[in-house]
C-alpha cells in the first residue's frame, strides 16, 4: 500500500480526479448562450482556486515541517490575520484613495515582503525557541491563537480609527470566500507562489533532513538556522499569495496535511508536497463546484472548512497528538 | 475513643482490571496503622474507598460505626480526614486560608472561635506560624507538605488517613511528619497511613497490613508482620531483617 | 493594610471612571439644562451601569471557570460558551419568533450551559499537567461553534445579529429598557459570590473537597450555571466582550490570591473598571465617533494575555 509503485498509482488516480474536477467545473452545466463569456470567468476562478490549493498546501507541509507538529498551520498562528493587519496598516498610512491609486502588483509586492519580514521575526523567534517539552509546544499554539485575534482585533481597531469608508474596505477583506476570489492579482500572486513552490521543491532533501529534528540535522551539516528562515520566508509568501487572493483560508491547511499525512505517511517531501497540493485543489474545485452548482450557495465552502478542521483539531488534540 | 475501621467483602474494578479481591480487614482505633506492600497491590485504592474519596462498589465499610456508603459526605468529614498525593496546587493561596479551609466541615465559612483557636493550634504544631501569610507557592516541598498536613489535622477528626505522604520528602521531613502522626495518636486519634518505605513502618506504626496484588497478607505488630519470609514472600525477592531496640530493621543493602 | 487600601484604590478609580462616563457622550450636557437629565437617564447612565455591570459579572464568571478547570487561563470566551450562546438565540429566533425577551433569555443561557458542559467534558480527557492544552482547545471548540453558528446564519440571512453577538461587544445601543438583562448577570456573579467559599475549595481539587465533605459535582454545576447565565446576558445585550474573565483574574490573583470570598469583590471592580475604562476610550478616542469596547479590549486584552501566558512564575525557596 506504501510501496513507491503503489504511490505512484495514487497520485496518478489523484491527478485523474483533479482533471475531472477542473471539467466539471469548466463545462458542467454550459449552457447554449455567451459560452466564451462564461467558459472565461470560470477558468479564472479556476486558476485561482488551484493557486490557492497549492499554496495552502504547500505553506503548510512546509510550516509542520519546521514546526516539527501536525497540528500546527500558519493559519492556527496567525499568518494571516498578519496579512490583514499589514493591509490595515497600509490603508491607514496612505489613506482610501492613496491606497487605492497604488498600482495592484507593486502594492502586493510590498506587502509580501513586509509580511516575510514580520513573519521571520515574530514566529522565527517562536519556533526557533527549540523548546522540546509538549507543554512549551503547548503553549506556542496557543501564543499563535492569541496573536492571530491580537491582529485580526488591531486590524478592526485600525479601521474603525480611519474614516468609515476605509473601515468598509477592510471589513470586506475578513472572510474568506471562495466564491469571489480576487481576480486581478492572479498574476502577480502566480509570480510570486510559483518560484517559491519551486524553491520548496527543489529544497525537498534538505526539507527531509530538516524534519529529522534540530540536532540530527545539525549533525548531518544542515544549516539549522538557514534552512528554518528560509522555510518561515517560503510559508509567508505563499500565505500571503492565499490570503490576498480569497481571504483568511483557517483549516484549509490541517485538512489537507491530515489527508496528506493519512494517505502518504512518511513520504518524503518532493512527493509530499506534490500530493499536499493535488488534494488541496482536488478539496476546492471540487467542494466549489458543489457548493455553487449544485446547491446553489457560493459563499460557504470556507465555513464547512473552518467545521471540519476544527474537529479534527479537536480529536487530534484528544488523541496526544501534539507531541 | 471511636470503633474501628471494618471492611467487609470490599472489590474493585477499574478499567475491567480487578483491583481488590475481596477484602475483609479490621483497623483498629487509637492506633497507628501502617499499609505497606508493592506497587499495584491496592493500598491507595483501599484507603481511598474508606475515605470515600472514590465510590464503593461492592461490600461495605464502616468507619467510627458510620456507613461509608451511606452517610453524608458532610457528616463523614467529621470522622475522618484524609490527605492524598497533591497534583500540585493551582490555587494562590496563603498558608493560613490553606488551613482554615480545614474547618469546613465545622464551620461552613463561618468560623467561630473554637475554629480560630484549632486553626492557631495547627500553625504552631508544624511549625507554620512564620509563614502563615505565605503564599502556599512560595513556600519549599516540605514546607508545603506541612501546610497540608496542618490543614488536615485542623479538621480536628478521630480518624486521620495518609495516602503516601512521605513521597517526595527528604529524610528530615520525613521523620518529621511521622513524629506528628505519633502525636496524633497519643493525643487519642487512630492513624491509617499508607508507606513505601518498611522502617518507617517499623519504627511508628503500631499496626501493620501488608498488601499484595488486591488481597490482605497479613496483620500484626510490626515484629509480626515484618519478617524475613513475609517480607520476601511480600516483594518476591529475599530481604534480610535485624533488629534494633525490639523493632525489625529492614536491611536494604543485604 | 494592603488589602484595604487596593479596594479604596478600585474604588476611586471606578468612581472616577464612572463620573467621566456620565459626562462624555456626543451631546454636551451641563447640569442646569433640563434636557441633559433625559440624556442621561436614558443613554448615559443605563450605558454606564450596563460596562460596569457587564465588566464585574464577566470577571466573576472568569474566576469561577477558573476555578472549575484549575486553570488559570480560561474564561468564558475560551470555552465556546458565547458561541453556545448563539446558537441558542438562533434557534429561539428561529423556532419561535414572537417569544418572549424571558424565553430567549433561557434558550440563550440552556445551550451556553451544555457547551460550556462540553467544553468541560473535553478538557478532562486532556493531560493534567498540560497547562496551556486547555485553552487551546477552548478556542477550537469555540470555532467550530461559531463556523456552525455562521452556517445558519448565512442561511438564514441573520448573519448580521451573529455579527453583533459574537464579534464585538459595544455599549452605544445601551439605552434605559435594554440593558436590564446584564442585572441577571450581575445576580448571578452575586450568587457566585454566596457560594465564594464553595468554590474555593473546589479549586484544591475533588479529592480535598469531598475529603472537606463537600460535593465538587454540586458546586460545578452550580458555577457552570453561573457563567452561562452571565454569559448569555451579554451576549445578548452588548455582545462578547473578550479576555475581561482572563486577564482581571489573573492580575487579582497575583496580588491578593485565590481566597474567593476576599478576592471576589476587587475582581469584580476590576472587571468594572476594565470593561468601563475600554468604553471611554472607544468613546474619546475618536470623538464623537466610537470605537467599541470589544474591539478596545480584544486588542488590549490579547496583548496582556500574552503577557501572562511568557511571565515567569515566582517561585520563591
Amino acid at each position: 500500500m506504501f510501496s513507491k509503485p503503489a504511490m505512484r498509482a495514487k497520485i496518478g488516480v489523484l491527478v485523474g480526479l483533479v482533471v475531472v474536477a477542473a471539467a466539471l467545473w469548466m463545462f458542467q452545466g454550459l449552457g447554449s448562450g455567451r459560452r466564451d463569456f462564461i467558459l472565461g470567468l470560470r477558468w479564472e476562478k479556476l486558476t485561482a482556486l488551484i493557486l490557492i490549493g497549492t499554496s495552502v498546501a504547500v505553506a503548510t507541509v512546509l510550516f509542520q515541517t519546521v514546526s516539527r507538529n501536525r497540528i500546527l498551520t500558519p493559519s492556527i498562528m496567525g499568518f494571516d490575520a498578519l496579512y490583514l493587519l499589514i493591509q490595515t496598516l497600509a490603508v491607514a498610512a496612505l489613506g482610501v484613495a492613496g491606497f487605492a491609486m497604488l498600482a495592484v502588483g507593486p502594492k502586493f509586492l510590498i506587502e509580501t515582503a513586509l509580511m516575510a519580514v514580520l513573519a521571520l521575526g515574530l514566529f522565527g523567534a517562536l519556533l526557533g525557541r527549540g523548546g522540546g517539552t509538549a507543554d512549551d509546544i503547548a503553549r506556542t499554539i496557543l501564543t499563535g491563537v492569541v496573536l492571530g485575534i491580537l491582529f485580526r482585533a488591531g486590524s478592526s481597531l485600525i479601521g474603525r480609527l480611519l474614516d468609515p469608508n476605509a473601515y468598509a474596505t477592510v471589513q470586506a477583506i475578513s472572510f474568506a470566500n471562495f466564491g469571489r476570489p480576487n481576480a486581478a492579482l492572479i498574476g502577480w500572486g502566480a509570480a510570486l507562489s510559483l518560484p517559491a513552490i519551486a524553491i520548496a521543491l527543489w529544497l525537498g532533501p534538505r526539507l527531509d533532513v530538516l524534519g529529522l529534528g534540530r540536532d540530527r540535522a545539525v549533525t548531518l551539516g544542515l544549516n539549522y538556522r538557514a534552512m528554518v528562515m528560509g522555510t518561515l520566508a517560503l510559508t509567508a509568501v505563499l500565505v500571503a499569495v492565499s490570503t490576498a487572493l480569497v481571504g483568511p483560508v483557517a483549516f484549509l491547511g490541517l485538512i489537507v496535511a491530515g489527508l496528506t499525512h493519512g494517505l502518504f505517511p512518511a513520504a518524503r517531501h518532493r512527493l509530499r508536497l506534490l500530493a499536499a497540493a493535488l488534494i488541496a485543489c482536488l478539496l476546492l474545485v471540487l467542494g466549489q463546484w458543489v457548493f455553487e452548482r449544485i446547491l446553489g450557495q457560493q459563499a460557504v465552502l470556507s465555513v464547512v472548512i473552518e467545521f471540519v478542521g476544527g474537529v479534527l483539531f479537536l480529536v487530534l488534540l484528544l488523541r496526544g497528538r501534539i507531541r | 475513643m471511636s470503633e474501628g475501621i471494618q471492611i467487609r467483602g470490599v472489590t474493585h474494578r477499574i478499567h475491567g482490571a480487578q483491583i481488590l479481591q475481596p477484602i475483609d480487614l479490621s483497623v483498629p482505633a487509637g492506633k497507628m496503622t501502617a499499609l505497606i506492600g508493592p506497587n499495584g497491590a491496592g493500598k491507595s485504592t483501599l484507603v481511598r474507598l474508606i475515605a470515600r474519596i472514590d465510590p464503593l462498589q461492592n461490600g461495605d465499610i464502616h468507619v467510627g460505626g458510620l456507613d461509608v456508603a451511606a452517610t453524608p459526605s458532610a457528616r463523614l468529614a467529621l470522622e475522618l480526614a484524609f490527605m492524598g498525593q497533591h497534583s500540585g496546587l493551582v490555587s494562590r493561596l496563603r498558608v493560613r486560608e490553606l488551613v482554615a479551609f480545614g474547618r469546613w466541615p465545622h464551620c461552613q465559612g463561618r468560623p467561630g472561635p473554637a475554629d480560630h483557636a484549632a486553626v492557631g493550634q495547627a500553625l504552631t504544631d508544624f511549625d507554620l506560624m512564620p509563614l502563615a501569610d505565605r503564599f502556599m507557592d512560595e513556600l519549599s516541598g516540605g514546607q508545603a507538605q506541612r501546610a497540608h498536613l496542618a490543614m488536615t489535622v485542623a479538621q480536628q477528626t478521630p480518624w486521620v488517613l495518609l495516602d503516601e505522604p512521605l513521597n517526595n520528602l527528604d529524610l528530615a521531613h520525613a521523620r518529621a511528619l511521622m513524629v506528628h502522626l505519633a502525636r496524633l495518636r497519643d493525643q487519642g486519634r487512630s492513624v491509617l497511613v499508607v508507606l513505601h518505605d518498611l522502617n518507617f513502618a517499623s519504627g511508628w506504626a503500631d499496626h501493620v497490613v501488608s498488601m499484595k496484588a488486591g488481597q490482605v497478607v497479613a496483620q500484626g505488630t510490626p515484629a509480626e508482620v515484618l519478617t524475613e519470609p513475609r517480607l520476601s514472600a511480600l516483594y518476591d525477592t529475599p530481604i534480610t531483617v535485624g533488629s534494633y531496640q525490639d523493632r525489625p530493621l529492614i536491611l536494604h543493602h543485604m | 493594610m494592603r488589602d484595604g487600601r487596593i479596594r479604596l484604590l478600585a474604588g476611586l478609580v471606578l468612581a472616577g471612571l464612572a463620573v467621566a462616563s456620565l459626562a462624555v457622550g456626543a451631546a454636551n450636557v451641563s447640569v442646569r439644562d433640563p434636557q441633559a437629565w433625559l440624556v442621561l437617564t436614558v443613554s448615559r447612565v443605563p450605558r454606564t451601569l450596563a460596562a460596569m455591570l457587564a465588566g464585574a459579572a464577566l470577571a466573576v464568571a472568569g474566576v469561577v471557570m477558573q476555578q472549575i478547570a484549575r486553570n488559570k487561563f480560561v474564561e468564558p470566551s475560551t470555552t465556546g460558551a458565547p458561541e453556545a450562546a448563539a446558537l441558542g438565540l438562533i434557534g429561539i429566533t428561529l423556532i419561535a419568533p414572537e417569544a418572549p425577551i424571558w424565553v430567549k433569555m433561557l434558550a440563550a443561557s440552556v445551550t451556553a450551559l451544555l457547551g460550556v458542559t462540553l467544553f468541560l467534558q473535553i478538557i478532562r480527557r486532556l493531560p493534567p499537567k498540560e497547562v496551556f492544552l486547555v485553552p487551546l482547545a477552548g478556542l477550537i471548540l469555540a470555532g467550530i461553534l461559531g463556523a456552525a453558528v455562521t452556517w445558519i446564519g448565512w442561511g438564514t440571512d441573520l448573519l448580521q445579529y451573529i455579527s453583533i453577538w459574537l464579534l464585538t461587544g459595544e455599549f452605544s445601543g445601551v439605552i434605559a429598557g435594554r440593558y436590564e438583562l446584564l442585572w441577571v448577570a450581575g445576580l448571578a456573579a452575586a450568587i457566585a459570590w454566596f457560594a465564594a467559599d464553595r468554590f474555593s475549595i473546589l479549586g484544591l481539587g475533588t479529592e480535598s473537597a469531598t475529603a472537606l465533605g463537600l460535593r465538587p459535582q454540586a458546586v460545578m454545576r452550580l458555577g457552570l450555571v453561573v457563567v452561562a447565565v452571565v454569559t448569555a446576558m451579554v451576549v445578548s445585550s452588548v455582545g462578547m466582550i473578550p479576555f475581561v474573565g482572563l486577564v482581571v483574574p489573573n492580575i487579582v490573583s497575583r496580588m491578593l490570591g485565590d481566597n474567593l470570598r476576599r478576592t471576589l469583590g476587587p475582581t469584580a471592580m476590576g472587571g468594572a473598571i476594565l470593561v468601563l475604562g475600554s468604553d471611554l476610550v472607544g468613546r474619546l478616542v475618536i470623538h464623537p465617533y466610537e470605537v467599541p469596547a470589544g474591539t478596545v479590549l480584544g486588542v488590549v486584552g490579547a496583548a496582556l494575555f500574552l503577557m501572562l501566558l511568557w511571565r515567569r512564575p515566582r517561585r520563591v525557596q
